[in-house]
This record gives structure tokens, C-alpha cells and sequence, in this order.
């Protein structure tokens, strides 16, 4: 469905984040995007929805392509009406709106009438919480219910492929383990595919398919949750297992780079 | 110093006070979707009128149908400006788009001098002259029909940016400018709407201005700076503060004129709006409704 081939970074002109991204999110499937702060994994995102422009980065190099498209460089709205969805980091609602009309917001690409009232319900049917809150304004939301409200303001759009950008980003460990479970909802449920960016390894490898770890600007590492999960750098980097962890001091500390194998 | 004079003054003043809330939400659209003050507000109220006392005089063409054109003609001056001088200036520092706003109020006020001179050009009537007796005083039509037609149009503009898709868009837009591009929104359609809103509703007040008036000249695009201390005591980002604000400085330029001039030799009716806005910004910074940012904690 997505297809990114060697794709290259620059923002302002000079500054390269991504040096030469290669890959591929399936139709219908949960496919996890990891990595450490500064390995560019918002910037893939954005690469992909089109916000790069408000940045001043532009893809330079590769191409981005959704469903046999060249997408890269478009503009978001142009983006958004080919059923990329992208929901930003840290939640980003309107607070100064009510829930109910950061609803209607995520629906501006709609035409239909009618499927806009009824996805509208779908909404409150997967948030509850949101229902109960329709008239408040969403600056006063609890982050959790302000995650909600951006999930399901995005699924307003009726997207075919959902960005969601570190969704258990400042949110109880409790409502992380809720909001997980709805985005697997949807997935299966509404058949969006979904391109996932966590630092939460453990439970992005509970709901996706595949997965990708990215440094420096390129994909490092990829398989599937499977493999992922029983691949020994991983686990030592990623979910912070490792044999006799109880054991371990500042000497063997100073090795992990170098025992990292796909660098 | 009877009742009567003091009726009169609060209904002048309530008429005055519409227009500025009238231009005032001009202001406040423009800065609530872009975030630059328009110093050329009064300028759009300007050639409003002028356009609409053209059509009228030299094409003959009645009253409301060159009303409309001229809101017509004001939404297009509104987009091309926005297109044209703004739109490059976008991501450019804020101060910058506050200079270009100033120098297109000169530009604008120039080509209405180099069109129509600067004499005072007479307003045909456009409503019935003989007052309606409202209680003990008489009140001209004119000043009803002005008083109506604000509400008319402010209750629109509330209905639009409350329930529209675009009004809320809009809304959108002024919230979080990048956040709105991740849901599709043009921004840049926004910007220009908000422009081209702002000019109607301008170009609307200044029409009403002239039939009170029954005459307009340069000194309407006064009503420009006449309008900052109404949004800054409303609330620079607040629509029903603009409106609020509006009838109050109307109001109170009208009570300073009637009571105090006399004592101090007039004068008193231009000065009392900013010492109000000294006042407001001393003890209220944000205005009356405007925006305090939600924190959450």
C-alpha cells in the first residue's frame, strides 16, 4: 500500500534527517515504526503526510508512493484526500474547541452528509468517554481522552492509512494498554492499516504485524513482531531485557555499541 | 441635563457602537486567522462606502442592489489584497505584515482621493427621514435600520463560525495552523476567506456610516484606529468581545461628548475611547473575553 524507496530528508537546505528510507507498510495491516529520540522517525511521518513543507524539509531524494502513487511533496490537503491520515505528536487537539467540534474538524475532507453523521457516532461508539464530554472544551480533556479525541478525529476522515505518531506519549500506563487495544479495534474493524511511531517497544510489538527500527535516518532492522521480539538487540535496546540484568555495571554498559550487530 | 438628552446620547452612542463592533469584528477575524493586525480596517470601510456611494449616484443603480455589489466587490478586494500582498509575507515576521497593512492603508486612502477628491460627497437618502417616536424621544430610521442590520449580520457570523464546516475550519485554523493542515485544511483558502470576510463586513459599515452621516469624506478611515481600543478592551481575538466593546466605547464617546465637552471646551468625545483603552490595559491585558490560554496541570 506504502512504499517509501531511498527516500532523503532536508530541512532548511542543509540539515539531511533521513539518508535514504526504505520501507513498506502492507494493506490492512499495524506496522510499528521504533527508534531512539533524533532517529527520524517524525520526520518519516511528516514525509509522508506532506507537513514536512510547514517545517521547510522536503523529501530531495526517493520517492513515496500510496496505492501505485507518487506522493512525495505533495501538499497535506491534497494528502489527507487520498486517505493519509497523520495524527501529530502529543495530541494536538483544539483546545479552545468543544470534542464535538474537533470532530467536525477532522471530517473537513468529507462530502457525504450522511456517512458524516454516521462516522460521527462510530466515533462516540469507540470513545465512550467522548460522548459523556460532546460540549466540553477539549483543553480540559485528560490526555488520555485528548489521545482519543485525536484518534478519533483523524477517523473522521475515513482514512485508508492512519499515521499515528507516538500515541503513549504522556499517558497513564493503564489508558496506554486501553487506547492499544481500540487502535487494533479499528485496524480490524474498519480495515485501516496503520503506520505506528512508539519509544513504547513492548506494547507496539503486542498489536502490530511488522516492524522497523530505524537510527541515524535509515531502517536498521525489520521483521515481524515475532522476530522482533526474539531478536537479542532488540531486547537488550529496546524492551530492556537481557541476561542477568541485575548484573550488569558501568564496563558492560561501554559495549553496547559496539554489540549492537546491524551497526 | 434632562432624561431625554441622556436617552439621546445612549441611542446615538448604540448606533455608533454597532459599527464599531461591526469593523471590530473585522479586525478580530483577520487577527484571529493570521495573527496580524489590519491597519488598513478603516480603509476597507472607506472604499465601501465610496464604491457604494458611486454606484449609486453615477450609475443609478437603487440602493440595494448597489449595496450588495459593493459587499461583492469588497469580498474580491479582500481576496486580491490577501493573494497578492499577503500571502508572499506568509512566514515572514509578524511585525513586517503589520508595516504592509499600514502602507496599503495609504495606498488604499490615495487612490479613493485620486477617484473622488477630498470634499465631502453628500449620501443620497436612503431611508424615510421622519423620525419613529420611540417612548419620549424620536429616533430616525435610519439609526433602526443601522441597529438592524448589525445584529443581522453578527448573528450570522456567529451562526457560520459556530456550526459551518468552514466557520469551524476557520476556528481550526486560527487554533493551530500546522494541526489543521494534518486534517486537510487549506490554510491558505482560510486566510483568504477570513480577508474577504473581513472586507464585507468592514465595507457594511461603512455604508451604514455614510446614510447616518448623509455624507462621507477621508475622515472615515479614522474608524480604523477608532476600532483598536473597541477589540483591545473586547478581547483581541474575541468576537462577542468585539461586539461588546463596540457598543461599550459608542457608548461612552457619546456620554464624554454630551457631558463633558461642555466643561473642558470639547474634545472630550475623541479622547475618551483611549484613555478607556489606558485603562483597560493597566487592569485587564487580555481585554474582557479575551483568550487566557487553558493550561493543564
Amino acid at each position: 500500500m506504502l512504499k517509501i524507496s531511498n527516500a532523503e530528508v532536508i530541512y532548511n537546505k542543509v540539515i539531511l534527517v533521513l539518508k535514504g528510507l526504505t520501507m513498506h507498510v502492507p494493506e490492512g495491516k499495524i506496522v510499528a515504526l521504533l527508534g531512539a529520540n533524533g532517529a527520524g522517525k517524525s520526520t518519516t511521518l511528516k514525509a509522508i503526510s506532506g507537513l514536512l513543507k510547514s517545517e521547510d524539509g522536503e523529501v530531495t531524494d526517493g520517492s513515496i508512493e500510496f496505492m501505485g502513487e507518487r506522493i512525495s511533496n505533495l501538499n497535506p490537503e491534497e494528502i489527507v484526500r487520498k486517505g493519509i491520515f497523520q495524527v501529530m505528536e502529543g495530541r494536538r487537539v483544539f483546545d479552545d474547541m468543544t470534542v464535538e467540534e474537533n470532530i467536525i474538524v477532522g471530517g473537513h475532507t468529507r462530502k457525504d452528509k450522511a456517512g458524516f453523521k454516521r462516522d460521527k457516532d462510530l466515533v462516540y461508539d469507540y470513545f465512550p468517554r467522548l460522548r459523556e464530554r460532546r460540549n466540553q472544551l477539549s483543553g480540559y480533556l485528560s490526555g488520555g481522552e485528548q489521545q482519543m479525541l485525536a484518534i478519533g478525529r483523524a477517523l473522521m476522515a475515513r482514512p485508508k492509512l492512519m499515521l499515528l505518531d507516538e500515541p503513549s506519549l504522556g499517558i497513564a500506563p493503564l489508558l496506554v494498554q486501553e487506547i492499544f487495544q481500540l487502535i487494533k479495534k479499528i485496524n480490524s474493524e474498519e480495515k485501516t492499516t496503520i503506520l505506528l511511531v512508539e519509544q513504547n517497544a513492548n506494547v507496539a510489538f503486542g498489536i502490530s504485524d511488522h516492524a522497523y527500527i530505524m537510527e541515524g535516518g535509515r531502517i536498521v532492522l525489520s521483521g515481524t513482531a515475532e522476530q522482533m521480539k526474539a531478536n537479542e538487540d532488540v531486547k537488550e535496546f529496546y524492551l530492556g531485557l537481557s541476561e542477568g540484568a541485575d548484573k550488569k555495571n558501568y564496563r558492560e554498559l561501554k559495549q553496547y555499541r559496539r554489540r549492537k550487530r546491524w551497526l | 441635563m434632562d432624561m431625554t438628552f441622556l436617552l439621546q446620547l445612549l441611542i446615538n452612542g448604540l448606533v455608533v457602537g454597532c459599527i464599531y463592533s461591526l469593523v471590530a469584528t473585522g479586525f478580530v477575524i483577520i487577527y484571529k486567522a493570521t495573527s496580524a493586525l489590519n491597519l488598513a480596517q478603516g480603509e476597507f470601510l472607506m472604499v465601501g462606502a465610496y464604491i457604494c456611494l458611486d454606484l449609486m449616484t453615477r450609475h443609478n443603480i437603487p440602493f440595494f442592489q448597489s449595496f450588495l455589489i459593493t459587499l461583492a466587490f469588497s469580498a474580491v478586494l479582500g481576496l486580491i489584497i490577501e493573494r497578492v500582498i499577503l500571502r508572499p509575507l506568509i512566514g515572514s515576521h509578524l511585525i513586517s505584515v503589520i508595516m504592509v497593512t499600514l502602507g496599503l492603508s495609504s495606498i488604499l486612502k490615495a487612490l479613493v482621493q485620486l477617484a473622488y477628491g477630498t470634499d465631502t460627497i453628500p449620501f443620497p437618502e436612503v431611508f424615510p427621514p421622519e423620525p419613529v417616536q420611540i417612548g419620549p424621544i424620536p429616533v430616525s430610521q435610519g439609526y433602526l435600520y443601522a441597529i438592524g442590520c448589525v445584529t443581522l449580520l453578527v448573528t450570522l457570523l456567529t451562526l457560520f463560525f459556530k456550526y459551518s464546516k468552514t466557520g469551524v475550519a476557520m476556528r481550526a485554523t486560527a487554533s493551530n495552523q500546522q494541526v489543521s493542515l494534518s486534517m486537510g485544511i487549506s490554510v491558505k483558502k482560510m486566510f483568504a476567506l477570513s480577508w474577504a470576510i473581513s472586507a464585507i463586513v468592514s465595507a457594511v459599515g461603512g455604508i451604514l456610516l455614510g446614510t447616518i452621516r448623509g455624507g462621507i469624506d477621508m475622515s472615515l478611515s479614522f474608524m480604523g484606529l477608532k476600532v483598536l481600543p473597541v477589540v483591545i478592551l473586547g478581547g483581541l481575538d474575541s468576537i462577542l468581545g468585539a461586539i461588546v466593546g463596540g457598543v461599550i466605547i459608542g457608548v461612552l464617546e457619546n456620554l464624554s461628548g454630551g457631558y463633558v465637552d461642555p466643561f473642558v471646551g470639547g474634545g472630550a468625545k475623541e479622547v475618551a475611547p483611549y484613555i478607556a483603552l489606558i485603562l483597560i490595559l493597566m487592569f485587564k491585558p487580555y481585554g474582557l473575553f479575551g483568550k487566557k490560554k487553558i493550561e493543564r496541570v
